[in-house]
């Protein structure tokens, strides 16, 4: 059995005077103790929704359906009730931005000390000084929780970000694009760090971004998302070499390579409208080798090989992409 | 197409004395921009020294028309200040600016005015860089009522078609009475693009033109501008974070680091062969695309250092992995390494 | 050589907001029906105003009926102490009034938006030495004040104007030039400038058109608080006597013992009006300053957490 089961998640946002926006459409993944994978997508694809719908953070005047299983027990049934004694203790997370995300009024020892009192982990005196072991861990020296946010660099508060999500010492940590706004000098530290922590703590990890080399190097297995759906998911080897959707292929040929060769293309259009339901293949319109039946005949997400996953009808072909 | 676009180029800077080489389209000479960082009364009391930050702290480089040139480099590595500079928006310490044989540094703004049409900047934000009060029609028409380019309505209503045309939004008709946001990021930087283009400048700054574009645009953007350079021998100094797309598009590199260029040459030795102990670990840490190649990333440890504490000698040392004694003391110019693979690749180390 | 179009006309962002200029104070009557109601009570008391000397029933200098006659059919709301309609009193009272507000507001707003953007836009000492200016005038207790010019200029319509002009400048200053300093900082009017754009052409052209919903929000705020300081000074004495507005009604009434009389139809009216007034200008304008703050943008009474949505008559993959 694995760690993290989520089957049929679906995310719906009401906003005011407007349409019913489905964000994350019919999701299903596992996760397994200690493996890291990674979800990956442009913008607007719903991988942030969905990693939020994960822990139960969405924002108000939203509906879910589906179940998240940690350990076998849906967390989601019992909605936000159920949700916040699993929050931070058994699935933490990194938010986007999150060195911004700091409190600015509170020194960083306390916000990492925070969660550990709502959770009966650690109370006053001996919470601090796990802070401190903490930080040490991500690479901060413990002294500097008695710091404001404001004097750590910018790599630092994500180091502090990260310190705090292991806080409780979850078996699984989301970061959501934990390295995008940072140098990528900082941003190897930090992808070194979360790979070193995961292989310490026995941590699963969930990292979402855009950034395909990022999830390639880092992740052993992904899912590309696309449109509120996953469209293609397996090892990220299988993916770049062997790539079974088109969307996959092209997104891999738009990202350049250092010493690459070949030549860098981007993906004409735009995707599609999550406040309407439209037929067919929502990558449809961008793709460059449709077929006839991708007009109307939605694709199901389908084992083409033993763990690699794509939803896209050339795969019934002989010869397929 | 030609006669409106003689028109809109401006005479080109009469160069004195016919005989000499021709004129670069950009000469940026030991160019030093500090800051004065702001202290409060009571060290303003005491008379503790004022200190400065060195944003950019000495940097040459040359550009020719029609050639696309990176500087890259991380964050407090002074490639924005730079261009900055270049724009005029912010003063110079110290050094010169030659645009086409002129020295625009420090230049104040009227005499700085009417060069402006040979120079224009593409922004960061496409969110951002547009009024988002402006069809754009009239985003595009607004820097021709400034300069003064075009007599009549219908007149500049072509210019303006053009210049979307040529940036890839076609039909152009359809977009003109668009408001900003019914456009999507590429869009809205490709009418950044026409903005700029309908002035027919001689030098283009990119400020990260595409890093704030989803994956799957940028290379349409990056394209576009490739081909502009060619076609209208246009000068483009594109700043970037993102060493592979200056690997990929730009025909030289130069590498930042707090203030200086470090590393200067054609982008496909310094990407391939590079000499300067920081260019190696900033190509090192760059994440590849295919997850079997597995890389050894040098990194640093540290971060960049604040540019007000500017070590002393070579101002890498501290970080770098091969420093030796001697580093400490002596600052590094740029000059041709023993190792370079070409005659204008240059770096500033001790040791090569 | 033209490269293919990459992207399609319509991007999926981006569909709420309306595509006029004019489409904002379109929307904002739209969502919000204070807004309406708001601006429906203005425009009726500006044509009333307006039209108040063709339709007065009686006339305001000759009276008509006997001191503090009550309702009756011919007069509506009875007379006063002098024997004048009150009806014909409002009408034309209101419109003395509404004209001190509408001009002093003027004045406010000339002068507060203009040292507003004057500061915002070129900070360094104009912003230092103008902010200075605003602090001095923005502490002075504005009856006080009223009083002492009062005193010294004597009491007439025209300073009542000036001195409520003068006072009121000073937070829509400060609002403008806040207003004007987050403007500057953004991307298009940097790009404006470094594209060689002049000074008055970023202001006219970028910076006016984001500050004018502020300003006119602000501006109808200011237009009750004008109309208010207005009733406040004709009730203190401060005014012209023989000025007919709401505020002198009201103190004529008041000093001519119109409450131990009874005659309630000589004060009520008018401190309705009054009250109205105030009540629709605020409407309006706090639904359009409102509608400038997007956090604000859901009922807060619509608000509830995240639910549970059961796929009923569905599979889990066949949505």
């Amino acid at each position: 059995m694995s760690l993290l089961e989520v089957s049929g998640l679906h995310v719906w946002f009401e906003p005011p005077s407007a349409a019913e926006v489905h964000a994350v459409q019919g999701v299903d993944f596992a996760l397994d103790e200690g493996e890291r994978f990674g979800l990956v997508g442009e913008s607007g694809c719903g991988k942030t929704t969905t990693i939020l719908a994960l822990m139960g953070l969405l924002p108000p005047n939203s509906y879910v359906a589906g179940e998240v299983r940690l350990g076998g027990q849906n967390i989601l049934a019992g909605g936000e009730d159920s949700v916040r004694a699993y929050r931070w203790k058994d699935i933490a997370m990194v938010f986007q931005g999150a060195m911004n995300a700091l409190n600015p009024v509170k020194k960083v020892g306390w916000q990492i000390a925070e969660p550990m009192a709502f959770h009966g982990i650690a109370q006053g005196a001996a919470a601090r000084k796990r802070a401190g072991e903490l930080l040490e861990m991500v690479g901060i020296p413990a002294a500097s929780g008695e710091r404001y946010p404001h004097e750590f660099s910018g790599g630092m508060r994500q180091r502090a970000a990260i310190a705090m999500a292991l806080a409780c010492e979850p078996k699984i940590l989301l970061a959501d694009e934990p390295t995008t706004a940072l140098d990528v000098m900082v941003q190897a530290q930090i992808l070194e760090l979360l790979t070193r922590l995961c292989a310490d703590l026995g941590l699963a990890l969930i990292l979402v971004t855009h950034d395909l080399p990022v999830v390639a190097q880092v992740c052993e297995r992904a899912a590309v998302m696309y449109a509120g759906e996953i469209v293609e998911a397996g090892a990220t080897e299988a993916l770049y070499h062997s790539p079974r959707h088109p969307y996959t292929r092209l997104l891999f040929a738009a990202t350049p390579d250092l010493y690459g060769r070949d030549a860098m293309i981007s993906i004409p259009g735009a995707p599609p409208r999550l406040d309407t339901t439209a037929a067919g293949c929502p990558f449809r319109p961008r793709c460059d080798v449709p077929l006839a039946r991708c007009a109307d005949d939605h694709p199901e997400l389908r084992l083409v090989e033993p763990g690699h996953q794509a939803a896209c009808h050339r795969n019934e072909l002989v010869g397929a992409l | 197409m030609s006669e409106s676009r003689e028109e809109v180029r401006p005479a080109p800077a009469v160069v004195a004395g016919a005989t000499a080489p021709e004129v670069p389209l950009l000469d940026v000479a030991d160019l030093t921009t500090y800051y004065q960082v702001r202290r409060p009364l009571t060290e303003r009391l005491t008379r503790t020294p004022q200190a400065w930050v060195h944003a950019v702290d000495g940097i040459s480089f040359r550009m020719a028309r029609g050639e696309m040139m990176a500087l890259v480099g991380e964050s407090g590595c002074g490639k924005t200040t730079t261009a900055q500079t270049i724009l005029g928006m912010v003063k110079p310490t110290s050094g010169a600016i030659r645009l086409n044989g002129t020295d625009i540094a420090g230049m104040d703004e009227r005499r700085l005015r009417p060069l402006r049409r040979t120079l224009q900047m593409i922004y960061q934000d496409p969110y951002e860089s547009l009024d988002p009060r402006f069809r754009v029609r009239e985003s595009v028409e607004e820097p021709m009522l400034v300069h003064g380019i075009g007599r009549s309505r219908a007149q500049r209503e072509t210019l303006a078609v053009e210049a979307l045309e040529r940036s890839g939004l076609a039909p152009a008709r359809l977009f003109l009475d668009r408001f900003p946001h019914e456009l999507s990021g590429g869009q809205r930087q490709r009418v950044a693009i026409a903005a700029a283009l309908v002035l027919g400048p001689d030098l283009l700054l990119a400020d990260e033109p595409v890093s704030m574009l989803d994956v799957s645009v940028r290379a349409g953007v990056l394209s576009l501008l490739d081909s502009l350079r060619r076609s209208d021998d246009m000068g483009i100094l594109m700043i970037t974070h993102d060493l592979s797309t200056a690997a990929r598009f730009a025909d030289r590199i130069a590498v930042m680091y707090l203030g200086r260029i470090v590393e200067h040459g054609p982008a496909a030795d310094v990407v391939r062969n590079p000499q300067h102990p920081y260019t190696k670990a900033l190509l090192s840490v760059v994440p590849k695309r295919d997850p079997r190649e597995r890389s050894t990333p040098q990194i640093l440890t540290g971060e960049t250092p604040n540019p007000v504490n500017v070590p002393a000698g070579c101002r890498f040392h501290p970080r770098c992995p091969v420093a030796e004694e001697r580093c400490k003391l002596e600052d590094p110019q740029l000059r041709l390494p023993a190792a370079a693979t070409s005659p204008s690749h240059q770096a500033a180390c001790l040791l090569i | 050589m033209t490269l293919p179009l990459q992207d399609p006309l319509l991007s999926a962002e981006g569909k709420g907001q309306p595509s006029r200029r004019t489409g904002f104070f379109r929307s904002v009557l739209r969502e919000r029906k204070s807004a309406v109601i708001g601006l429906a009570i203005i425009i009726f008391f500006v044509v009333l105003a307006i039209i108040a000397p063709y339709i007065a029933p009686y006339s305001v200098t000759t009276p008509s009926c006997a001191v503090y006659a009550p309702p009756s059919l011919q007069h509506w709301l009875g007379c006063d102490d002098g024997g004048f309609d009150m009806v014909s009193l409002l009408m034309v009272g209101g419109r003395i009034s509404m004209i001190v507000g509408f001009a002093a507001t003027l004045v406010a707003m000339v002068i507060g938006g203009g040292v507003g953007i004057l500061s915002g836009y070129f900070g360094g000492w104009i912003d230092v030495s103008l902010m200075r200016v605003t602090d001095y005038l923005l502490v002075i207790p504005d009856l006080v004040f009223m009083m002492v010019i009062a005193d010294l200029w004597g009491a007439s319509l025209f300073h009542v104007i000036m001195v409520i002009g003068i006072l009121e400048w000073t937070s829509t200053a400060r609002i403008i030039r806040a207003q004007v300093m987050s403007v500057r900082e953004r991307a298009y009017v940097k790009r404006a400038r470094g594209m060689g754009s002049g000074n008055f052409r970023i202001v006219w052209r970028h910076i006016m058109p984001q500050v004018g919903p502020l300003l006119i929000a602000n501006t109808v705020l200011t237009i009750a608080i004008a109309i208010y300081l207005e009733t406040a000074l004709a009730f203190l004495g401060l005014e012209d006597p023989t000025a007919v507005t709401w505020g002198t009604i009201l103190e004529n009434a008041f000093q001519r013992t119109a409450i131990s009389s009874g005659a309630w139809w000589a004060i009520v009216p008018a401190g309705f009006a009054i009250a109205a007034v105030i009540v629709g200008c605020f409407l309006f304008g706090q639904a359009v300053e409102d509608a400038l703050n997007p956090r604000l943008r859901v009922a807060h009474l619509a608000i509830r957490p995240w639910r549970l949505r059961p796929l009923v008559g569905r599979g889990p993959g066949a949505i």
